[in-house]
């Protein structure tokens, strides 16, 4: 809904919070994800919740919550409480603010007296979130700390240890050091957010004596909007990829009438210099593992001499992908995401033409299509808008942009094979494809959340669900890594397999798009009868349930061999697959656990 | 602007932050007299009053608010400083 996107208008969404929310939940064809978020508030925490639901909502996280009594976040966090174990909370939201803060240096304090008052603030949140993660096995997100409203020390309240304003910088601090050791936990930055908007608006007294909020009521929206960042992202909800269009969006004027020559771009005038800070920043989106791609309307020869010039920030190998033709923009994205194997949805399309956005907007649903105002404010809007909220700064997601070349450059060496089963082969393939281990959980939970197109069942999974079901025996698992000579996959496959006597009932078969027709997935059919046989299950039952996106595995249990046994008027099939005395492999391209590969 | 016409946009005001196309208002509606008229909502609706009118209630004037015209009365007075 284009009235919750960033920019949204925050006074707007206040007032009408009402009807948005029966607007979002009539929405048709949105099969929302269910989660349960505890919000444990230092402060008053209604409005917050009901803002982080309609922007969760607009996600497609349909959330039920719980709350603490007011000001109850550590009593309730940290003692027995049934009721909370009763929710079995998938997030927990810690959210504290200066206010909650009772031991404050004065300037009668000695140094050591001022540390041991850190101490014991830092101690008693550090506390509860120990406590927090022992029970409930669940993302926890906490807020830092705003800058206190007033600065008794004046300046110095900054750097003399009894000022205040030095007091919450250091305690800041110790929160980070502990989210820096601490997976699964994430720190939520009122503290900029409060300098963002304004901390004199933002912690104007009158909120908190009135209604015990922590910040002016018509900053709320903002708050939950970036806690409902943090919340899409680790429900794997982020957007992947940009398509930019060229001229007047990455340089100023218009290449095909100017010339390379001409445009604005680099130091020597103000727009120059404007576009190149924009295009710095997205190169360093690229390096958090942004693809980026160009869709332009131009002819292509023209539109790369633009990346020719010695000051352009961006060159040509920047980009996954670089469409410039004069076809409609819609069309163009919708065929760039299936070059790379994404959603159309998964792109976010920055383009200062509001026609071009409009077109797209209609015709690509689920893409992001922000109003990005002038060039001195693309920036800015790109940014807060929160689209790749980094949860994990993974090897993996500075690697991608590197992955998306490597398959390029399988597909250029795939041109040079007639043969594919060759093309395959010459890949030199090698798989680890073994039970649920400790070190890929979080990546198993994150891919059971994020993969829609090759996944039969859609079922999700916390990280916690995955360590029980790893750990239980009366399930099957099995983990497939892949890497081949242009570099490493990763974790791309995953099986859950639940045994009943000499049955096995496969709950969730994926694997990633990146790594499609490339026989990963026989390779783990092979592993999955040889485990089964090994815990004598005679019989494999598959399901495929249909959802908009994963017609492309509708058949899949038919190449495997499988029987369809069962099918409901709505799709849903039930397939069976029993086990032979002798099986012969399906996969002799991909060398699996060291094991020589069977030609 | 005078006070038929702070009513008249106080009601819709009150329209859209309590989603009900069929409220009226007049000087003596209390919170009692509107659906959905708690505490809660009552934030948003003086948060919206403010926005709409571009005027700031003092804290003393929300805590002793009494009934609609009181809240007429007030943004009167706001908008005229």
């Amino acid at each position: 809904m284009e009235e919750l996107e960033y920019p949204f208008r925050a006074e707007w969404l206040m007032k009408k919070k009402r009807s948005l929310k029966k607007q979002l939940l009539a929405e048709e064809g949105i099969s929302f994800l269910k989660k349960r978020i505890a919000i444990l508030g230092g402060s008053t925490t209604d409005e917050i919740r009901n803002m982080l639901e309609l922007f969760l909502l607009n996600y497609g996280i349909k959330a039920s919550f719980y709350e603490s009594e007011y000001n109850r976040y550590y009593e309730d966090g940290m003692f027995d409480n049934p009721e909370l174990e009763v929710f079995a909370p998938e997030i927990i939201y810690i959210h504290t603010s200066a206010r909650n803060i009772t031991e404050w240096p004065t300037v009668s304090d000695s140094r050591e007296c001022v540390d041991r008052k850190l101490d014991a603030v830092f101690d008693k949140f550090a506390g509860l979130w120990g406590h927090l993660e022992e029970k409930y096995h669940c993302p926890v997100i906490q807020n830092n700390f705003e800058l206190p409203f007033y600065r008794l020390l004046g300046n110095q309240d900054a750097c003399f240890f009894q000022g205040k304003v030095n007091f919450v910088s250091r305690l800041n601090l110790r929160f980070y050091e502990y989210a820096e050791k601490h997976r699964n936990f994430y720190i939520h930055d009122i503290h900029y957010e409060a300098a963002s908007y304004g901390l004199e608006k933002w912690s104007a007294p009158f909120y908190w004596h009135m209604y015990k909020y922590a910040m002016c009521v018509p900053a709320i929206p903002y708050t939950a909007y970036n806690v409902a960042l943090i919340i899409k992202s680790l429900f794997g909800k982020n957007k992947k990829a940009l398509a930019l269009d060229l001229d007047n969006t990455l340089w100023g004027g218009v290449i095909g009438d100017d010339g390379a020559e001409s445009i604005e771009i680099g130091q020597e005038t103000s727009l120059g210099q404007t576009y190149s800070e924009f295009q710095s920043y997205l190169k360093e989106l690229k390096q958090i593992g942004v693809l980026l791609t160009v869709i332009s309307k131009n002819n292509e020869d023209t539109a790369k001499t633009g990346f020719g010039r010695e000051d352009s920030v961006l060159s040509l190998r920047d980009f996954a992908a670089f469409t410039a033709n004069w076809e409609p923009k819609d069309r163009n994205l919708v065929r760039t995401a299936a070059e790379l194997n994404l959603l159309p949805e998964a792109f976010v399309f920055v383009d200062d033409n509001p026609a071009e956005r409009e077109i797209v907007r209609q015709g690509v649903l689920g893409a992001a299509v922000p109003e990005i105002g002038e060039v001195e404010q693309y920036l800015q809007v790109l940014d807060r808008a929160g689209y790749f909220e980094v949860t994990e700064l993974s090897a993996d997601d500075q690697k991608r942009s590197e992955m998306y070349r490597a398959n390029a450059e399988r597909s250029r060496a795939q041109a040079q094979f007639a043969d594919y089963g060759e093309y395959l082969l010459s890949l030199n393939m090698k798989g680890n494809i073994r039970p649920f281990e400790a070190d890929y959980m979080a990546r198993i939970a994150q891919l059971s959340n994020k993969s829609n197109q090759f996944n039969l069942t859609t079922r999700r999974y916390t990280q916690t669900e995955i360590e029980t079901i790893a750990a239980s025996e009366r399930y099957i698992t099995l983990y497939g890594k892949l890497e081949d000579k242009f570099g490493d996959n990763g974790v791309v496959s995953v099986i859950i397999g639940e045994i009943r006597g000499k049955e096995l009932h496969l709950d969730l078969w994926l694997m990633s798009c990146r790594v499609l027709k490339r026989d990963m997935e026989y390779a783990m059919m092979d592993e999955l009868v040889k485990v089964s046989k090994e815990r004598g299950i005679s019989d494999i039952f598959g399901y495929y349930y249909p959802t908009p996106k994963n017609s492309m595995v509708k058949e899949f249990f038919a190449l495997q061999g499988f029987q369809k046994i069962r099918e409901d008027e709505k799709g849903n099939t039930e397939w069976k697959f029993s086990i032979p005395e002798i099986y012969e492999q399906k996969n002799n391209v991909i060398q699996v656990n060291g094991r020589e590969k069977q030609v | 602007m005078n006070r038929e016409e702070v009513l008249e946009k106080l009601t819709e005001i009150f329209r859209e932050v309590f989603d009900d196309e069929e409220i009226v208002i007049n000087d003596a509606t209390v919170a009692g007299d509107i659906e959905g008229w708690d505490s809660l909502m009552h934030i948003t609706l003086i948060g919206t009053v403010e926005d709409e009118f571009d005027m700031k209630f003092a804290m003393k004037d929300v805590v002793g608010m009494k009934n609609v015209g009181e809240m007429v009365s007030l943004i009167l007075e706001g908008m005229d400083s």
